[in-house]
């Protein structure tokens, strides 16, 4: 177990040494990606100040919800390159080699990077969080940011979770599946907004087929003191986990089938 | 001219072979779609003011924009940029053609095939299940084309110009991400224009970018009647005039101080 950390721990230095031989790049992409990736709260401020509020939600109210959201999927971006990429290396045989070395294949698809410009969203999902903490009125205790920050984890694993089946489903299809991407940006989008707004076959979506309202929308509830429809939204943020675990154990299911390109 | 014509019409029926990036985006673009109009919904259902812009044509205005989607300049043209980086770039010099009209041509190709690709399936599958209207008039339908003529010139004497900048940033990504930026935002992209504060709507109208999805969009749905088109069409052609000419400069300057990379 502690070997394992520490050899995570060497994998992401080697990743960091190495992405840092560009650091005027670094600085001008992570820039960019904190300028990109901050439009979305332009827009979300541009519909408030034309229609007032969004069913009884104030722009401060949606910002907790925007960014809880943007942080924890940023942890996640940042941390599943070698998952995202993971239908490239199946494609020119790359994942006979790691499965050669000694050490568990998810482990080391983990320790491939750490995409360091993801920094930019997470600074930007973080401004927006303070700034919401700060212009919402709430006390808060030990226990609310303790909530904050386990939805952040739990969303972060949802994520990553989602990124490990993509990449799981390369066994079958040996091609990426960009239609995962809808459900991650797709769910990025989607998570800024109260859930009540939506749909019912669309929240029952994203409640029960992907969590993503357990990890967001139901912790932000309690944290802002409105009625929570389950009176669970303390413990609705180990969804995410729950998530990543299983999508784990689904992709050990690929690993044994695994039958190599290679030539 | 004829050559250039051929440049055309060849490009744009190899880039209709793409067919199956063409299916994927579908998807992922009629899911984005879904989630913005019921965003908008949530959003006029939570007031009784009169807004610019009618739910309907805001609607229309989400279809538009994800049909017409790759007509934005937001991708550069690959084989280009692979030229000015490996210093293949001087045989495109030595062509007997203009270099500009030959990658204003390329442009026209690389904007219309895609466009065609997307823009059929999400008409007829917007327009059966999703809310999206027939134009609002015959006139207005006259209009819709002229204005999407208009878009093509601007759109293309964009693409070209962020194509000639990259005889001097090579990488191109820095300038790339902020006219992105700028564009998702000016376009209307983001959120329909008419929807940005008051205050703002006098820099919109004058800004190049509106020319690109606003403007075609609101003389399809009639949220500007007919009878403004031809002063609208003036605007983008203005503005492509402006850009095409500021483009030949930057050429003719790039190439005489052009450096070869590589050996």
């Amino acid at each position: 177990m502690l070997s394992g950390v520490r050899l995570y721990l060497r994998y992401i230095g080697v990743s960091v040494r190495s992405q840092m031989q560009y650091p005027a790049s670094f600085v001008m992409l992570t820039l960019g990606a904190f300028l990109i990736t901050g439009i979305e709260f332009i827009g979300i401020w541009a519909l408030l100040h034309r229609f007032g509020n969004l069913k009884g939600w104030a722009l401060s109210e949606i910002a907790l919800l925007y960014g809880m959201v943007q942080v924890a999927f940023s942890l996640s971006d940042a941390t599943s390159r070698g998952f995202d990429t993971f239908a490239g290396m199946i494609k020119a045989g790359d994942f006979d080699r790691l499965l050669l070395r000694p050490r568990n294949a998810a482990h080391q698809l983990a320790g491939q990077e750490l995409t360091l410009r993801r920094a930019g969203r997470f600074s930007q999902g973080l401004v927006i969080l303070l700034w919401a903490a700060s212009a919402l009125h709430i006390a808060w205790s030990a226990a609310t940011i303790g909530l904050v920050v386990a939805s952040i984890l739990g969303g972060a694993c949802l994520f990553f979770g989602l990124i490990v089946l993509q990449a799981t489903l390369a066994f079958w299809t040996t091609e990426s599946l960009e239609i995962v991407n809808t459900v991650t940006y797709g769910g990025v989008e989607t998570a800024q907004y109260p859930l009540t707004i939506y749909r019912p076959w669309f929240r029952k979506f994203f409640t029960g087929v992907i969590p993503l309202a357990c990890v967001n929308y139901f912790p932000a509830l309690a944290i802002l003191g409105r009625p929570a429809p389950w009176g669970l939204p303390w413990v609705s943020p180990l969804v995410g986990v729950g998530f990543l675990a299983m999508a784990l154990q689904i992709w050990k299911v690929g690993v044994r089938r695994y039958c190599s390109t290679g030539s | 001219m004829r050559a250039y014509w051929a440049i055309v019409s060849a490009r744009f029926r190899m880039l209709l072979q793409y067919r199956a990036a063409a299916a994927a985006g579908f998807g992922t673009q009629l899911f984005w779609g879904l989630v913005r109009i019921m965003i908008l919904e949530a959003f006029y259902r939570s007031t009784t003011a009169k807004q610019p812009m009618s739910l309907e044509q805001a609607i229309d205005y989400i279809w538009l924009g994800q049909a017409m989607l790759m007509m934005l300049p937001a991708w550069l043209d690959i084989e280009v940029t692979a030229m000015i980086r490996s210093g293949t770039v001087v045989y495109e010099l030595l062509r007997p053609l203009d270099l500009y009209s030959l990658w204003f041509s390329r442009a026209v190709a690389a904007r219309t095939a895609p466009t065609v690709l997307r823009a059929v399936p999400m008409f007829i599958a917007a327009g059966l299940f999703f809310g999206l209207r027939a134009p609002a008039s015959p006139a207005s339908a006259a209009a819709w084309l002229l204005a999407v003529l208009g878009a093509l010139l601007l759109t293309c004497a964009i693409s070209t110009l962020l194509t000639i900048s990259l005889l001097w940033t090579i990488s191109g990504e820095g300038i790339f991400q902020l006219t992105n930026t700028c564009m998702w935002i000016f376009s209307g992209m983001l959120v329909p224009l008419p929807l940005f504060p008051d205050w703002a709507q006098g820099a919109l109208n004058v800004l190049p970018f509106r020319g690109l999805m606003d403007i075609p969009a609101r003389l399809y749905s009639g949220n500007l009647s007919p009878g403004v088109a031809g002063a609208l069409f003036l605007h983008q052609v203005l503005w492509a005039a402006g850009l095409i000419l500021i483009g030949r400069l930057l050429l003719a300057r790039g190439a005489r101080r052009l450096v070869v990379q590589g050996g």
